[in-house]
């Protein structure tokens, strides 16, 4: 018998040119709740789909209660004792709720036949075993990301697991919510499973980790005991930065006109009563759980949804977008959450994902004219020192960080009033992570304003002079960030 | 089911259109409810309702077969010429045909599942490749019916008789066959971890490969199971039309397809019913067999289907695109 | 890039090029071919025949090619290309009453006629995919009957007949070794690579087929897109509907019944991605040539069943993609 559930030893995986996990190394004990940490795009979601069997890696072992697997499969993960929570969620939207608690339990007993009562007595249990209420027979896709996500965490916790790995369990779900998590957390850990915890919630983590393994880059950094870390070496570790950030200061220039100004605008299912305002040279955060109506507000400004009541005032003028054309003609830039899905164009150019927004003037009579494309390309790639081979290459030779720099300059090409940016840098390495940072200062200080929409408390302390809290359709607060450390604005994010 | 769940589905609304369709044949004809005319109708979805069941279950997990009339009519040509008088059972008629259509559906199923080429594509080429086989190698011509097929033609359930016109229509015993292979049908995808993992394929192939499906093999499992349902169903249609035809089956996909989007099964996958794809099915049948009765000139019954086509998908596509848009933020009262 | 991959075996440089793919095939089949049946297949008479056939099934290849890159499909063109000829057909039937001499003016404005039936049933294919959010194979199925239905019912299910003579030898007309129709098909070939390859519409029709949610995320109009797409390939359905109707004289509702499956192959083979978002109109007409020429050489072969021949376009589909996949998977690799 081993002492530890889990040994990795030197794992590598490679996407393409992109090194995702560089060697990396990682053991958890039985009965220990150990917190894997990094910033986004550091390897941590690489890592967990290598433990789940999902992801073949490159080089390296892995050792799943003293046995080393070679080719781990995801049925001999999961008969091995290893449970996921994926932060996509990984649930089933086109089954009902019933199904999804049951469906992964029954097929990893060798089940052949359905049996309604079996499938009942599961979801009951699995319900029970966080406190949570909702109708077995609901389809998941018409439910909300909280209930899905209490969905995945309820099913991974039914199983007679050794290792639950958790991955951002907590973006949607309630205070409320996350203690009853944890004290089942902590009964498993008296039952000797151990937990794989990743937040980036500081206060989670640190109030329910024994021990700390953070990443950075695909590498290792630091492994040993939370009592060994306060906050401040935490963010050494993290950032790799020795010097304090400079945060985002903002100096109200004479005539610095109010852009942008929402008056309780309203919409079904998506927020209610929602005012705020936002002058040229401003970088507003808005932050809170998933879920919340933030992607949807920013939508409604940016005219993919039309709200049902209230006001969008940009310059003054009251405007009503029937779609993103006609936002886009007024100056309005979003970059969108999901890159990869609504971002970019995978299998085309990089050049084409850059001029995209520009093509109607790039023309000579009916043709394109491609020496304008070029040099607004060539511009744009110098500009945000995108690191690429050349500018024909398809959009998936690049890494996350140049990709998300790519969407940018899709929007910095056209003469912007106002920046939506939706969680700008998941996904994004460290260095191209704080690019986007200072060319978002820069754009503002050149008098554009701008929105950033994140989880990262950091991230909006760091970058933006305002944030609002947004809460069950509602914006509930609205605080100055020179006020406000990250522990209490990470409290304030949260739901009761 | 609560009656406000049951009036969320495609089906509801199917059975309630089919219901009314057949009232205003029957006021506008007065020739709807008689015995052979339900008869004659029961008779006519026999084989568009078997291959109704085995094209949903390719579609629920996301792909699609439009090869299944041609494998079809290979095995069912190549049984009925090649064996003809070798057996005095129906029986290995059906086993061989079967067993031609499992090796077809192999190969749809081995490429589009390790391959990941648009199922569409590549069923389009193979139905290709086994209409000239059939047609280039064993011929094209019709062929009398071997006897004990011919037999088994023979055999009916029942007869419907119009008592005023005295005209009477046979339900062949294949209807019942096609019974089974319904409820065959239905107990695979609703009764077994199978059936439940072509639903998980079809609503998200990599959390079902993460709930530990093994993707690969449910994909060759449907297209061999469909390949296989296409070998029996052919020798049912030529034992019931009591001929060999080789070309009567082909071009019947599109309709087919068509039924069971009309019925609610999706196209892009992970959702539909057996008892929705039989009521489009008969939606289909009924709309086709019953222009005659209601006065319409017989030439317009392609612009019919067309039509039946485009409001009945159009019908989905519009409800699949209000759902999509529909958000889900739960919006709090203060 | 890398150094290596700037100094490629000319092999290598070959098979990775979709299009140089195309050329080489083109080349190895056509010497394939004079090697086999070097007579008959390299006479002026073979050219001159092989020249009449492909214009018609090589304009839907073309057009069902670009419902492709949209990563679509077009099911319908067959018949709207009958359609289209149908009308054209009635409308001459309606204004002319000679006996068979003159009409030059009739047929010309019947063409007119065709183009606009085409164009509007491309539109009607472009709202139902588009606008009310219908996939694109069942939309074009739906209409694929209608189109069908509409020609049934207006020709009562017959053929129609009895045309000017001007219509046969406008479209059978001769400059030197080329006939019209070739004429024709290269000018549609050359205006559709400059829409696909040089237009605005053209780059969004790819960024649509790759991705049609991030269209509406960079401010394209997926609707704008779609349709006009599904006019352009409507036109050239009827341009193709023209050429059938002439070459034959008469018009019926469902003539050219097995092209669909081949123009879905042409484009396929000539490159065009099944999954959407990249194609060239190149690529489509070096694989109308090869077909054609594999075509012709099977018709050499008499003892051959013309049935044979959808075994070779269903395994030749099967086994290019195949190909292609392998070829795509090796230069990744290398890369």
């Amino acid at each position: 018998m081993s002492e530890n559930i889990i040994k990795i030893t030197g794992v590598k995986k490679y996407f393409g040119g992109v090194k995702a996990l560089d060697g990396v190394d990682l053991v958890i004990k039985k009965g220990e709740v150990h917190c894997l940490a990094g910033e986004n795009g550091c390897g941590k979601s690489t890592i967990i789909n290598v433990i789940s069997g999902f992801y073949t890696p490159d080089a390296g072992t892995i050792e799943i209660d003293g046995k080393e697997y070679t080719k781990l499969t995801t049925q001999q993960a999961i008969e091995a004792g290893v449970q996921v929570i994926y932060q996509d969620l990984s649930v089933f939207p086109n089954l009902t709720v019933r199904e999804n608690l049951a469906i992964t339990m029954e097929k990893s007993s060798g089940r052949k036949f359905v049996s309604k009562k079996r499938f009942d007595e599961i979801a009951h249990k699995a319900l029970s075993t966080i406190d949570f209420k909702v109708d077995l027979d609901e389809y998941v896709e018409n439910l909300t990301v909280a209930d899905k996500q209490l969905i995945a965490i309820s099913r991974a916790l039914l199983y007679d697991a050794k290792l639950i790995i958790m991955d951002e369990p907590t973006t949607a779900i309630t205070q409320k919510e996350v203690k009853n998590l944890f004290e089942v957390i902590r009964g498993l850990q008296k039952k000797g499973i151990s937990v794989l915890f990743v937040s980036h919630k500081l206060d989670e983590v640190f109030e329910i980790a024994d021990h700390f393994t953070i990443f950075r880059s695909g590498h290792n950094v630091y492994s040993g005991p939370t009592k060994e870390l306060n906050q401040a070496l935490f963010t050494h570790y993290m950032t790799g930065r020795d010097i304090e950030e400079e945060p985002f200061v903002y100096e109200k220039k004479d005539g610095a006109k109010t852009v942008l100004e929402v008056k309780n605008l309203s919409l079904k299912d998506g927020y209610k009563d929602c005012s705020f305002s936002l002058r040229a040279g401003e970088i507003l955060g808005i932050t809170g759980l998933l879920g919340s109506g933030r992607t949807e507000l920013a939508e409604t400004i940016f005219g993919v949804h039309k709200a049902d009541s209230g006001q969008i005032i940009l310059d003054g003028k009251e405007v009503q977008f029937k779609n993103v054309q006609e936002a886009m003609a007024n100056g309005i830039g979003y970059v969108p959450p999901e890159r990869n899905v609504m971002g970019l164009f995978m299998d085309q150019s990089i050049s084409d994902n850059i001029s995209v927004t520009r093509w109607g003037d790039c023309r000579k009579g009916p043709m394109m004219d491609q020496n304008a494309i070029d040099s607004l390309v060539d511009h744009w790639v110098g500009e945000l020192s995108i690191k690429i081979g050349n500018t024909a290459d398809t959009m998936r030779t690049l890494s996350g960080g140049n990709a998300q720099k790519c969407v940018l300059a899709k929007w910095l090409a056209l003469d912007l009033k106002v920046l939506i940016l939706n969680g700008p840098t998941v996904g994004v390495d460290i260095g191209a992570k704080y690019d986007i940072y200072n060319l978002t200062k820069k754009l503002a200080e050149s008098g554009l304003a701008v929105i950033i929409i994140s989880d990262d408390i950091r991230e909006v302390l760091l970058n933006c002079n305002r944030v609002l809290i947004m809460r069950r359709g509602h914006l509930v607060d609205e605080r100055m960030t020179k006020d406000l450390d990250e522990e209490t604005l990470s409290k304030l994010s949260v739901e009761y | 089911m609560s009656f406000k769940r049951l009036t969320k589905k495609t089906e509801f609304y199917v059975a309630l259109i089919l219901i009314v369709f057949c009232l205003i044949i029957q006021a506008r004809s007065g020739q709807f409810f008689t015995p052979n005319n339900i008869v004659d109708l029961l008779r006519s979805l026999t084989i568009p309702m078997m291959f109704a069941v085995g094209e949903m279950m390719v579609l629920i997990s996301g792909g699609v077969d439009c090869s299944f009339p041609a494998i079809a009519s290979l095995s069912m040509y190549f049984v009925c010429t090649k064996l003809d008088g070798a057996f005095s059972n129906p029986i290995p008629y059906f086993l061989v045909a079967m067993a031609l259509g499992l090796c077809m559906g192999a190969v749809n199923g081995f490429i589009v599942a390790k391959y990941k080429f648009p199922a569409m594509i590549v069923t389009l080429g193979a139905s290709s490749l086994w209409i000239g086989v059939m047609q280039g190698i064993l011929g094209s011509s019709e062929y009398p019916l071997t006897f004990p097929l011919y037999q088994l033609g023979e055999a009916k359930i029942l007869t419907g008789t119009n008592p005023v016109t005295g005209f009477s229509s046979n339900l062949p015993v294949h209807f019942g066959f096609a019974v089974v292979l319904v409820l065959i049908g239905w107990f695979i995808l609703n009764k077994t971890m199978l059936g439940r993992g072509i639903y998980a394929v079809g609503g998200d192939e990599v959390a079902a490969a993460r709930a530990g499906f093994n993707v690969f093999g449910i994909r060759m499992f449907i297209f061999c199971f469909s390949g296989a349902m296409a070998g029996f169903i052919g020798v049912c249609r030529a034992s019931m039309m009591m001929t060999v035809n080789p070309n009567n089956m082909i071009g019947m996909e599109m309709d087919v397809i068509a039924a069971c989007v009309l019925g609610g099964v999706s196209l892009v996958g992970g959702k539909g019913s057996v008892i929705g794809a039989i009521l489009g099915t008969a939606l289909m049948t009924l709309v086709s067999n019953s222009l005659i009765l209601l006065g319409i000139p017989t030439v317009w019954a392609r612009v019919f289907t067309g039509l039946i086509i485009i409001v009945g998908t159009g019908v989905s596509a519009v409800q699949e695109k209000t759902r999509k848009n529909t958000l889900h933020v739960a919006v709090s009262d203060q | 890039m890398s150094k290596e991959t700037t100094a490629k075996k000319p092999l290598e440089m070959i098979l990775d090029n979709s299009s140089a793919r195309m050329v080489a095939l083109f080349v190895v089949v056509f010497i394939a071919c004079s090697l086999l049946q070097g007579k008959n297949f390299l006479s002026p008479d073979n050219f001159l025949a092989m020249f009449r056939q492909f214009p018609e099934y090589g304009l839907l290849a073309i057009g069902i090619g670009m419902a492709l890159i949209i990563g679509g499909i077009d099911l319908s063109a067959v018949y709207l290309a009958n359609l289209s000829s149908i009308v054209a057909g009635l409308f001459v039937l309606r204004f002319y009453h000679g006996d068979g001499e003159g009409g030059t003016g009739i047929v010309l404005a019947s063409f007119v006629v065709a183009l606009l039936i085409g164009a509007i049933g491309g539109i009607l294919n472009g709202v139902l995919i588009s606008g009310l959010g219908i996939p694109a194979m069942l939309a074009t199925l739906g209409t694929q009957s209608l189109f069908w239905g509409f020609g049934v019912v207006l020709t009562g299910g017959s053929t129609l007949s009895g045309f000017p003579k001007v219509l046969g030898n406008m479209i059978n007309m001769k400059f030197g070794l080329f006939p019209i129709t070739i004429v024709i098909f290269a000018a549609a070939a050359v205006i559709t690579a400059i829409i696909v390859q040089k237009t605005k519409l053209g780059r969004e029709m790819k960024m649509y087929g790759t991705n049609n949610r991030a269209t509406v995320y960079s401010g394209l109009n997926n609707f704008k897109i779609v349709v006009c797409t599904h006019m352009f390939s409507g036109m050239l359905a009827a341009l193709s509907g023209i050429i059938m109707w002439g070459r034959y004289s008469s018009a019926k509702a469902d003539t050219g019944a097995t092209y669909t499956m081949q123009a879905i192959l042409i484009a396929v083979l000539g490159g065009v991605s099944p999954l959407g978002g990249s194609g060239s109109v190149t690529g489509i007409v070096l694989a109308v040539l090869i077909i054609q020429m594999l075509s012709s050489l099977l018709n050499m072969y008499t003892f051959i069943p013309n049935a044979c021949r959808q075994i070779v376009w269903g395994g030749l589909l099967l086994v290019v993609m195949i190909v292609n996949y392998y070829l795509d998977q090796s230069k990744k690799k290398r890369h």
